[in-house]
């Protein structure tokens, strides 16, 4: 009897393909977007697994130098006779490669590819030497004698080999990056300020925690997939909603003939569990397809954006693709509940009325939780704090605007019905409304993506306003040069004297402050900054005090992060405490912020020598200054950078941390469109009892298909106007909730309307196009078929 | 002793390992043999020998604190070459191990340290004299007065050691055969250290004093292939006398032993005239392990038991072996040191 239940269910699908191909591409592109959200996750996931594991990145404390340019190997040496357990990193560049050496003798518990006890180390630390790394990365290393060992736990672009090699391959013979301090330290050593006093420790969990960083930019990648999932619930909602509806004839004939009603419950989720699994199957692959394209782009990103490196290569985890399929299955079952649930109350003479589905009982219910929803939103709004508040605020506003939706758009109808005079209008007035609920859900979709769009795409162009005027003030100089040594520093001030109008020392130090990891700064007092910085907040006559030494300026990270207002007093070290004086935005840099005088920080860290520097010179100027440059301080090409360059490159990373969101958002748009495209398409064969008689009364079905078009595109109209408020709710949401609490930044809104416009005509064209081939099937349904509703009347 | 030969070459790859040690390959050619007629000059020959695969600077003390309770204490520095040269920078192909250890009644504290050689991390020097890795070192104006120091975790010490006789050439002028198919190392000894300083223990600070000897040895070659490991006795008896005798474990062992006299003069007992049997053993790290000995040389009239302080004397470093002090009793009584390695689990 199963077989006979499950082949009449079936049977409906193959009689309705169209039903079949909504629900299977609505409930694939879900899943499609969703586990390929997820897949990216958890690459990067893994990379930053490996990059710890193989790394010791955030395991253990480090030793360093201020500045970047590493420690002489003699100190060390006296490290480890003075009874420190340390043991030795050179990192660097090597043909685009990070190449880390490390020494496995010292090396704390576990870390780098052989242990003492068990690897190969002679292989490893003598002879031609050994280099570990993933596939690609060996590939891409040129042949420098060396075996090359296939290490896939390896962080991604990373290559491991022993230190003295890594000396040698990067040129930094007898320099010595970073010291790892292992959790095991002996009884007696001597303390650090009598044998490397210029040295710091980096507390393990204060060195650059990469999976926490960049925590705030996964979520966010999370809650699109999420979004654009339940996209694809609405309309795999629909889809068996109609279905449902359409076989209750057949469910009763099925109850009457003496199916149990369990056992065709039973065979009705059944039919949905394998409609499930194919389509998140077909959703996974996807899936796999999108996470493959966009990965490069969000590995881009992660890199320019945190420094982390995360693999552009996909692997297929289990984990992933079973929890794409569950995500499938799990998401059928919630749109299918109303019909289970429908089902199980069916009565068994109860009439076989599929238009029923279509006015949509609950409306009242609707409107009351879209209500509740909007409400909870401006509660989240006002009151929530945290990245989770951030994403609750926008799910209630998304859903709820979702929700109000179906009741709006039939408030403005109703008015319009009253409003229309002539009969053909009051008819389409009247049959608009009637046709919505059956449309309502692609509606929805389209809401949603719109609204989307808007919010994002207003949060990106506002953010990208604002950075591009902050680069303009944060990048002043006209050139930016670093040097080599200290002869190199003495040339250069002595080029700058004659060929520059300034020379801007860059002075900076790691120090933690208010317990947040953070760089501190060293200004001169000079016209560039007066000129150019503009602050979110300030004391009055800020420059003078600042240079006055009265206080410091801090980034509004710092100033959100650690809660320091204006006249907070910062300790930068126990010997230097100022109050804050100014609030300065500093978009695109992960961590706090301080600037004091440049006196005030040569007096405490007088062991940190500039390295880099900015040039002021007249634009023209420029040339010759770097020629001099190059002839009379011997820098390299590479050393000095352009102010045209360094904008060039910040905005492009800007972007590439964008390609991903929109992206996602045209995705969503496209699996609205759809949506619509479905929906009218199932709404219009089921229409023509409604239609015979209006063109039996002389409306040609010319006129009827064009009316079709235009109630198209007059509820696109409508959505899309609605979508607006909501988009710009999304993206005030966006803006000054989710930004604030992701990268401790808030941005001022911008306002794009020409972007909006142009939004609004694509919904409206596809709004057109989506309605366009069931008009045309109007134009040319057969009369008879009209004639038929009649003969077939109940 | 050159069965710690084995111990070094563990921390050689163990794949080279299990070919055998001839499966270390080209490396091992070019290393020096030990010779007989190789007379044997100092302080030249208290540095480091490069040109040999393997050598120690092997020290074990036993003391006594202030309330009369034994401790005993071990400071060694191994060296281990991948290839038979020296020199400076990350690619000398010399490795240095240190352990050390500090051994009461009812505890065992152990510390390991590995460096490379070339970058000053550790290595040795015959004049003035200086052993070191890291912060542990063994050093002074010569051989004969020295500074040692060590620490670990939980442990430290700081001794000084005065030699009060000569030092002791094993086998033949320093020749020490090993094996019946004629392996052989350079070995000798300055068993006539008085030792005075302060063992820092998790309980505190002990002032202690008592009676260091010293081990010097180097090779290059390995154990005979049969030999699975080695159990090593240095002995001191209340009458100034002392004993050193080992014995190689394999299809037959091989033995042999140095009888010292009160002045320093020594004899060698080649194989068979000394011999070590298992009388109880001990369960420690997984192992069944023998820490009481009857131990005989019937040319000296010596039958002894011989019973660890601390059974419990396991070095867990990356290559384990057993190591402590002993209370000898019998015809003889004294005090001393055990080794004995090649107990797998």
């Amino acid at each position: 009897m199963t077989r006979t239940v499950l082949s009449a269910l079936l049977s409906f699908w193959r009689r309705n393909p169209l039903q079949l191909i909504t629900l299977l591409a609505g409930l694939a592109l879900g899943t499609a977007l969703w586990s390929g959200v997820q897949a990216i996750n958890a690459e990067a996931r893994a990379s930053y697994d490996a990059a710890a594991e193989s790394l010791g990145q955030g395991r253990f404390d480090r030793l360093g130098l201020r500045g970047d340019d590493g420690m002489p190997q003699a100190t060390y040496i006296a490290l480890r006779r003075a009874g420190w357990a340390v043991s030795p990193v050179v990192e660097g560049d090597y043909h685009g490669i990070r190449l880390v050496g490390i020494d496995p003798l010292t090396a704390p518990g576990g870390l780098g590819p052989v242990a003492p006890q068990t690897g190969d180390l002679a292989a490893f630390v003598s002879g031609p030497g050994q280099i570990f790394g993933r596939a690609e990365v060996l590939q891409a290393l040129p042949d420098s004698g060396m075996e090359r060992v296939l290490a896939p736990d390896m962080a991604p672009n990373t290559a491991m080999t022993d230190i003295g090699l890594a000396q040698r391959l990067l040129n930094r013979d007898g320099r010595i990056d970073y010291l790892l301090v292992s959790p095991d330290q002996p009884l007696t050593r001597r303390p650090l300020a009598d044998v490397a006093p210029d040295l710091i420790l980096t507390a393990a969990e204060d060195a650059t925690d990469v999976a926490r960083l960049t925590d705030s930019f996964h979520l966010n990648l999370t809650a699109f997939g999420l979004l654009s999932f339940a996209v694809g619930l609405f309309i795999v909602h629909g889809a068996i909603g109609l279905a449902f509806e359409q076989r209750r004839p057949m469910l009763r004939s099925l109850r009457a003939l003496g199916v149990p009603l369990w056992h065709l419950m039973a065979a009705m989720a059944a039919e949905l569990v394998l409609l499930a699994l194919v389509a998140g199957a077909l959703g996974v692959l996807a899936g796999y397809g999108v996470a493959a394209a966009l990965l490069p782009d969000v590995a881009a990103t992660l890199r320019g954006l945190y420094g982390a490196e995360v693999s552009g290569q996909l692997a297929l985890r289990p984990a992933w693709w079973l929890s794409g399929l569950a995500m499938a299955v799990a998401g059928t079952g919630v749109a299918a509940a109303g019909a289970l649930w429908s089902l199980s109350r069916l009565p068994l003479l109860a009439g076989a009325h599929p238009r029923a589905w279509a006015m949509g009982a609950n409306r009242r219910g609707q409107a009351a939780l879209a209500m509740v929803l909007l409400t909870a939103s401006f509660g989240f709004a006002i009151w929530g704090t945290g990245l989770l508040a951030g994403f609750a605020l926008l799910g209630s506003l998304l859903i709820g605007g979702a929700l109000a939706l179906p009741p709006l758009l039939s408030a403005v109808l109703r008015l319009a019905e009253t409003r229309a005079r002539r009969p053909v209008a009051q008819w389409f007035w009247a049959d608009t409304r009637q046709q919505l609920p059956g449309l309502s859900l692609a509606l929805m979709a389209l809401l949603l993506a719109m609204a989307a769009n808007v919010g994002v795409s207003t949060m990106v162009s506002s953010f990208r306003l604002t950075f591009t005027g902050f680069l303009d003030q944060r990048l002043a100089s006209e050139l930016y040069v670093r040097a080599e040594s200290p002869e190199q520093v003495a040339a250069i001030e002595r080029v700058a004297a004659v060929h520059a109008d300034a020379l801007l020392p860059i002075l900076s130090q790691q120090q933690t402050i208010a317990g947040e990891p953070a760089e501190v700064y060293g200004a001169r007092d000079h016209a560039t900054y007066r000129d150019n910085w503009q602050f979110l907040e300030a004391v009055p006559q800020v420059w003078d005090r600042l240079a006055a030494g009265e206080g410091l300026l801090i980034n509004e990270q710092l100033f959100r992060r650690a809660r320091l207002d204006l006249g907070a007093m910062v300790t930068v070290t126990p010997d230097l405490r100022l109050p804050v004086l100014g609030i300065y935005g500093d978009y695109g840099n992960p961590v706090g912020q301080v600037i004091v005088t440049e006196t005030l920080f040569r007096q405490t860290f007088p062991d940190v020598a500039p390295t880099r520097f900015g040039l002021r010179v007249a634009p023209d100027r420029t040339v010759a200054l770097r020629s001099a440059l190059s002839a009379d301080a011997g820098l390299a090409p590479e050393s000095m950078t352009d102010q045209a360059a360094i904008k060039a490159l910040s905005l492009s990373v800007f972007d590439r941390t964008f390609t991903v969101t929109t992206a996602l958002n045209i995705l969503t748009l496209a699996v609205a469109a759809f949506a619509m495209l479905m929906s009218l398409l199932t709404l219009a064969a089921m229409r023509l009892p409604q239609l015979a008689p209006i063109w039996a009364l002389g409306l040609t079905r010319r006129r009827l298909a064009g009316l079709d078009l235009i109630r198209a595109v007059v509820l696109a109209a409508l959505t899309a106007l609605l979508a607006l408020p909501l988009g710009l709710a999304l993206a005030w949401a966006l803006l000054a909730v989710v930004n604030v609490e992701a990268f401790g930044w808030r941005l001022p809104m911008f306002l794009f309307p020409a972007d909006y416009l142009r939004l609004g005509a694509l919904a409206l064209l596809a709004a057109g196009f989506a309605a366009l081939w069931p008009a045309w099937r109007l134009s040319r349904l057969a009369p008879t078929q009209l004639l038929g509703v009649f003969r077939h009347e109940r | 002793m050159n069965v710690k030969a084995l111990l070094l070459c563990l921390f050689l790859p163990l794949p080279a390992l299990a070919q055998g040690f001839a499966g270390l390959g080209s490396e091992a050619e070019g290393f020096s043999i030990p010779q007989p007629d190789r007379a044997l000059r100092f302080p030249a020959d208290h540095g480091a020998h490069p040109e040999y695969r393997i050598e120690w600077w092997y020290l074990t003390a036993n003391m006594t604190g202030p309330d009369g309770a034994p401790y005993g204490l071990q400071w060694t520095l191994f060296r281990s070459a991948l290839a038979p040269r020296d020199g400076t920078g990350w690619q000398t192909p010399q490795l240095w191990m240190g352990h050390a250890a500090v051994t009461t009644q009812d505890a065992h504290f152990v510390a390991e340290r590995l460096a490379r050689g070339g970058i000053g991390q550790a290595g040795v020097r015959a004049s003035p004299f200086a052993a070191w890795i890291d912060d542990w070192a063994m050093e002074g104006p010569t051989l004969d007065r020295l500074r040692l120091t060590a620490s670990g975790t939980e442990f430290a010490y700081d001794v000084t050691l005065q030699a009060t006789g000569p030092l002791v050439l094993h086998g033949q002028n320093g020749y020490s055969v090993k094996s019946a198919a004629g392996q052989a190392s350079h070995y000798y000894s300055q068993p006539f250290f008085n030792l005075t300083g302060t063992l820092t223990l998790p309980s505190g600070d002990v002032t202690v004093s008592g009676q260091a000897w010293l081990d010097r040895e180097w090779s290059s070659q390995p154990l005979a292939a049969d030999q699975t490991g080695w159990d090593w006795f240095s002995l001191s008896f209340d009458t100034g006398e002392k004993l050193m005798g080992f014995v190689l474990r394999g299809d037959s062992n091989y033995t042999s032993a140095t009888w010292i006299n009160a002045t320093g003069t020594p004899t060698a007992f080649s194989d068979g005239a000394f011999s070590a049997t298992p009388l109880t053993r001990h369960a420690v790290a997984g192992r069944q392990v023998p820490t009481t000995w009857r131990v005989t040389l019937p040319e000296r009239g010596l039958d002894v038991t011989v019973t660890a302080l601390n059974p419990n004397a396991w070095m867990a470093t990356s290559v384990p072996y057993w190591e402590g002090p002993v209370i000898v009793e019998g015809s003889h009584t004294g005090r001393g040191y055990l080794e004995m390695t090649g107990y797998d689990d």
